[in-house]
């Protein structure tokens, strides 16, 4: 054919059915989106220290393994209370002159999604250990460790930050090990990262592709059967509390043979579930987050998480009810206020 | 005969239905797809058993009903069967008719008996084949669904297998009833006969049987002598070869010199790009199964795996492909490169842009995440700056081409080079990045690049190459043109298939995905075109060491894109999205594809500019590994990764899934050893065809002596 002959017309063609195509399926809706959305009224811009944080996040590619999306299908529910929506990302602009904008959702997710990681786990304490060396707080977990982001004194100084290591993850020198800028900067990023909540009035998101059966973290949708207890723990208190529930030595305490887990009367373990806990402080633990809280989590789901934490690792309290953690959770919610 | 006729009808219908349930089994457990997968796989071989079940009984039919009618002829069929008597039996039959003379009728029932096995056995012989094909079974179970299946297959299967055994056993004394009656019509004809007629037609029989060749019926009495020269490389020496021998590429008419340095620089540069990044690679591979194998920044895993993608893609492949364009564009133009000064340039500014952006990357200076746009602008510009000076290049030399087409290479390999410039720029132009417009261009750029950039321009490259290869034409050029225009249509619109179930909007997603499916076309059509290619050249296969890399690049060509079409459906991304699957398949296609066709191109193309040629023993070597590592690095992957998916489903904890995928990135990484190590013999065999062989040829050398010795007494005089 003339027209195939003809590399002038050829190329144009073949270039022009290509940008023609790339206008509308990617700079089009680029541009739209980016135009119609807007941060939702109640988002919180990241501090100077996190966009700091989150820079030493970029750099060391920790998006190669970590996305921040939580998709609208079910099986993301573990991630956040809704499913991200495009508002959500609207506030992320180009970084500087050298670099692009970075909304990290990322595509693979070879560890967590960090969506909504400050809600999920706030504790400064944790994450410093967790950079230093993953494996000291989850043993299975295969993250690298990021020692350079520590420093190793003799002594700690006033305004250091000191994180907890254990000697086996000291690869034998002696001292503190004290958190450099950029692990308190990569903490502030992580700790800041919280789904914002949509207004009122705004059409809510819904996850697709529902379970049926079987039940994890959503209370609704299943028989008042007895919830896996030993899997809430996991997934809302073992990678502080450890799976053998002996805790950390000096970051977190354990939970076998504790006097809160084993008092007959457990409201004071409702209320450190709903409301975290800094009374032992002084001791060198770090404070607890209000895990029931933040998880959001149903009495049944407590009560299970209670009873899996009462009846293992050679503890032997009674068991509770949901109804009994229920009326505690309204008691101590009325005390916290 | 009734009862066995309805039975097969019973067999055939049972299958059918359940095929049918199988299929409506599938459709509303989407949790389960892979243990679906398995179901039907089951199925699958339960109806094949149960069809050869089917097959066999109706051909023992068959032959007892051949049986009873043959009953009814009588001597015509006698005769045949002096006809097909050995030599040995004509001796044994002409002593018998000796001795009967002598001895009248003694040994009648011995030769009854004797005819009986005989005839009998080459009935044997037929049972045997036939059961041959009863016995397959699956390897694929996993999960409850299927142990059940098989426990409950078991006794219908066993059950099926007995009655077989049974009919096959009454069908066997029918059988040698009838035989026998056959073989006392026989005897009873050869005892009877009186005239010598068959003995004479007997004899007549043993002499020709008794004949054997002279071994000199084509040659004659002449001595052999290969007065044209058409015997080449002729091995007197023969000894059990280690390998197979292939054929040597063929001498063809020197090229530029110049560009041929070129064209090598970039082989070259390429090579040492693909060993770097799969260093890296293999590094990585083995931290996900040792995390604390190393603990400083610049070797972190985040900043490493950028490093290892970024160099194999634009050091390692795009080199590569370059290089080989660099060669199949003038050659289709008929004349020669317009400018081999700007063909540096190029290769300077891509080498420069990987080893900037490697370093940049380790020191953690990176363009915020998007894959493969990880190289800041600055660095990227040299690629872009790169790859203009090779656009007009291109151009030009094909503008001032001396055939009246544009071969089809140059199509895909130009369109390549201009749409790579492209995505480029929209990747990197700040304009529309802002909030999840960067995720919109992201999830385009990183397709196009792979689809656009490596596929296209890989694709041109075995438009010349495969028919050069296998000495002719391609198959269709239309198909050719078709898979143009339609890769272009659908691949265009693709790219936000990596972000199903995200917040971009719906309609886009779903653009993708029917895109995803559209790419069928352009899939099909160029694999049906390679594989037509190759129709009639087959043989030549074994006897290349070029064909097989297309061949596989071929054929996952055509698995590995048309994964992609199911991974993009949003079913298969439930399960699949965000684990190593993904890797797997970006393995298959960028390993599998387009690696595999660029070494073919490169050990098509050496020898012609060098003249020397890599042992063909470490030829093998190298793709033997990398086709085994290979697969060892990705079925492990998605099997494990599948598993992955459907925990996360069942809302396992996460760090269980991470803990199940243990023993999959073991396997990942002895793959991707494999892998590494196949890249080591493809460096050494470069190495060969650059320097050449160190043995010495002895006639080369006997007519050096022979030009020396003359030159030496021309300058004596």
């Amino acid at each position: 054919m003339e027209f195939f002959n003809n590399h002038t017309k050829l190329f144009t063609t073949a270039f022009l059915l290509f940008v023609g195509l790339t206008i509308f399926v990617c700079i089009i809706p680029a541009l739209n989106n980016q135009t119609n959305n807007a941060p939702l009224p109640f988002a919180q811009p990241l501090s100077e220290e996190a966009i700091k944080g989150k820079a030493v996040f970029i750099s060391n590619g920790c998006v190669a393994c970590h996305t921040q999306q939580v998709r609208n299908v079910d099986m993301d529910k573990v991630w956040g209370e809704r499913p991200s929506i495009a508002a959500d990302y609207a506030d992320n602009h180009r970084t500087d002159f050298w670099r692009n904008t970075a909304t990290l959702m990322g595509t693979e997710r070879t560890g967590p999604d960090l969506t909504n990681i400050g809600s999920r786990q706030p504790s400064k304490e944790w994450h410093l250990s967790h950079l230093f060396n993953p494996r000291i707080v989850v043993k299975e977990s295969i993250m690298p460790a990021y020692p350079w982001m520590f420093e190793i004194k003799e002594k700690k100084e006033k305004g250091d930050v000191s994180v907890s290591v254990p000697e086996e993850y000291m690869n034998g020198e002696k001292g503190t090990v004290v958190a450099k800028a950029e692990a308190l900067q990569l903490v502030a990023y992580i700790q800041a990262l919280k789904q914002t909540k949509l207004p009122g009035d705004a059409p809510q998101p819904v996850f697709l592709y529902k379970k049926t059966g079987e039940l994890t973290t959503d209370g609704k949708s299943a028989a008042p059967k007895e919830l896996n207890g030993a899997m809430l723990y996991t997934n809302n208190c073992q990678s502080c509390h450890q799976q053998n529930g002996e805790g950390l030595k000096g970051a977190f305490p354990p939970l076998k043979g504790s006097k809160v887990v084993l008092d007959e009367n457990p409201e004071l373990l409702v209320d450190i579930i709903m409301n975290g806990y800094s009374g032992r402080e002084k001791e060198g633990f770090g404070a607890m987050p209000a895990v029931g809280t933040n998880n959001r989590l149903k009495a049944e789901e407590i009560a299970a998480i209670m009873n899996h934490e009462r009846t293992s690792w050679g503890n032997n309290a009674k068991k509770v009810t949901a109804d009994q953690v229920q009326k505690l959770m309204d008691k101590v919610k009325v005390t916290a206020k | 005969m009734n009862t066995l006729k309805s039975l097969i009808v019973v067999l055939l219908l049972s299958a059918g239905t359940s095929f049918s349930i199988s299929a409506q089994e599938v459709k509303p457990v989407v949790t389960h797809v892979s243990t679906a997968n398995g179901v039907v796989w089951l199925l699958t071989v339960m109806v094949l058993i149960l069809f050869f079940a089917a097959l066999y009984v109706y051909r023992k039919v068959k032959q007892i009903k051949r049986f009873s009618d043959k009953s009814d002829q009588k001597t015509a069929q006698l005769k045949d069967y002096l006809n097909s008597m050995d030599a040995r039996q004509i001796e044994a039959y002409l002593k018998f008719k000796k001795n009967k003379s002598e001895n009248h009728g003694r040994q009648g029932i011995s030769v009854l008996i004797w005819l009986a096995v005989t005839l009998g056995l080459s009935f044997f012989s037929n049972i045997v084949h036939a059961q041959g094909q009863g016995a397959q079974r699956s390897f694929w179970a996993e999960g409850g669904v299927i142990i059940t299946l098989v426990l409950i297959a078991i006794p219908i299967l066993a059950g099926v297998f007995i009655m077989i055994m049974k009919i096959g056993s009454l069908f066997k004394v029918y059988q040698n009833k009838q035989i026998l009656e056959e073989a006392e019509r026989l005897a009873a004809y050869l005892r009877e006969s009186e005239t010598g007629e068959i003995e004479e037609l007997l004899l007549k029989r043993k002499k020709a049987l008794d004949f054997t060749l002279s071994h000199q019926e084509l040659s004659g009495d002449r001595l052999p002598e290969d007065s044209k020269g058409l015997l080449q490389q002729v091995n007197t020496n023969s000894v059990l070869p280690l390998v197979a021998a292939k054929k040597r590429a063929i001498k063809r008419p020197p090229i530029d010199p110049a560009l041929s340095k070129l064209i090598l620089w970039f082989i070259g540069t390429a090579a040492f790009w693909l060993i770097f990044g799969t260093t890296v690679g293999e590094y990585l591979g083995i931290k996900f199964v040792a995390p604390d194998a190393d603990q400083f920044s610049w070797l972190s895993f985040g900043r490493l795996r950028p490093v290892h993608t970024n160099a194999v893609f634009w050091g390692w492949a795009s080199l590569g492909m370059l290089g080989l364009g660099y060669y199949v564009v003038p050659r289709v133009s008929n004349v020669p490169l317009k400018s081999i000064k700007l063909g540096w340039y190029t290769l300077y500014l891509i080498n420069i842009t990987v080893v900037l952006g490697t370093i940049c990357l380790m020191a953690g200076i990176n363009n915020s995440g998007g894959e493969y746009r990880e190289y800041i602008w600055p660095v990227m510009l040299l690629f872009g700056i790169g790859l203009l000076l090779t656009l007009i290049n291109f151009i030009q030399t094909i503008a001032s081409r001396t055939t009246k087409e544009i071969y089809i290479s140059n199509w895909y390999i130009v369109a390549a080079v201009i749409f790579a410039i492209v995505i480029a720029i929209v990747a990197y132009v700040p304009v529309w990045q802002d909030g999840l417009g960067e995720t919109i261009i992201q999830g385009y750029y990183m397709h196009q690049g792979v689809g656009m950039w490596f596929m296209l321009f890989t694709l041109g490259i075995v438009y010349y190459f495969l028919p050069q290869q296998l000495n002719k034409p391609i198959y269709s050029y239309s198909l050719g043109i078709l898979a143009f225009w339609t890769q272009i249509l659908f691949y265009t619109v693709i790219g936000t298939h990596h972000f199903v179930f995200s917040s971009i909007p719906w309609w886009l997603q779903t653009t993708a995905i029917v895109g995803s499916v559209g790419m069928v076309i352009p899939v099909a059509a160029g694999t049906t075109n390679f594989i037509l290619t190759f129709k009639g050249g087959w043989y030549k296969l074994p006897s290349s060491y070029t064909l097989p890399f297309f061949l596989i690049g071929i054929i996952f060509y055509f698995t590995g894109s048309l994964q992609g079409t199911a991974e993009a459906f949003r079913s298969t991304n439930l399960i699949w999205h965000f684990t190593d699957f993904t890797v797997a398949h970006s393995h298959i296609t960028m390993y599998g594809i387009i690696c595999f066709f660029l070494w073919a191109g490169i050990y098509a193309v050496v020898p012609r500019l060098t003249g020397k040629e890599a042992p063909q023993i470490t030829i093998g070597a190298h793709f033997w590994l990398a086709l085994i590592g290979l697969l060892f690095y990705t079925i492990p992957l998605m099997y494990g990764s599948t598993l992955k998916g459907m925990m996360w489903m069942q809302g396992k904890p996460f760090i269980d899934s991470v803990v199940f995928m243990a023993p999959y990135w073991l396997w990942r990484a002895i793959g991707g050893s494999l892998m590494w190590l196949s890249h080591l013999f493809f460096v050494y065999n470069l190495y060969k065809m650059f320097t050449g062989s160190t043995t010495v040829d002895i006639r080369e050398a006997a007519i050096e002596k022979l030009n020396q010795s003359y030159t030496s007494t021309e300058s004596s005089l």
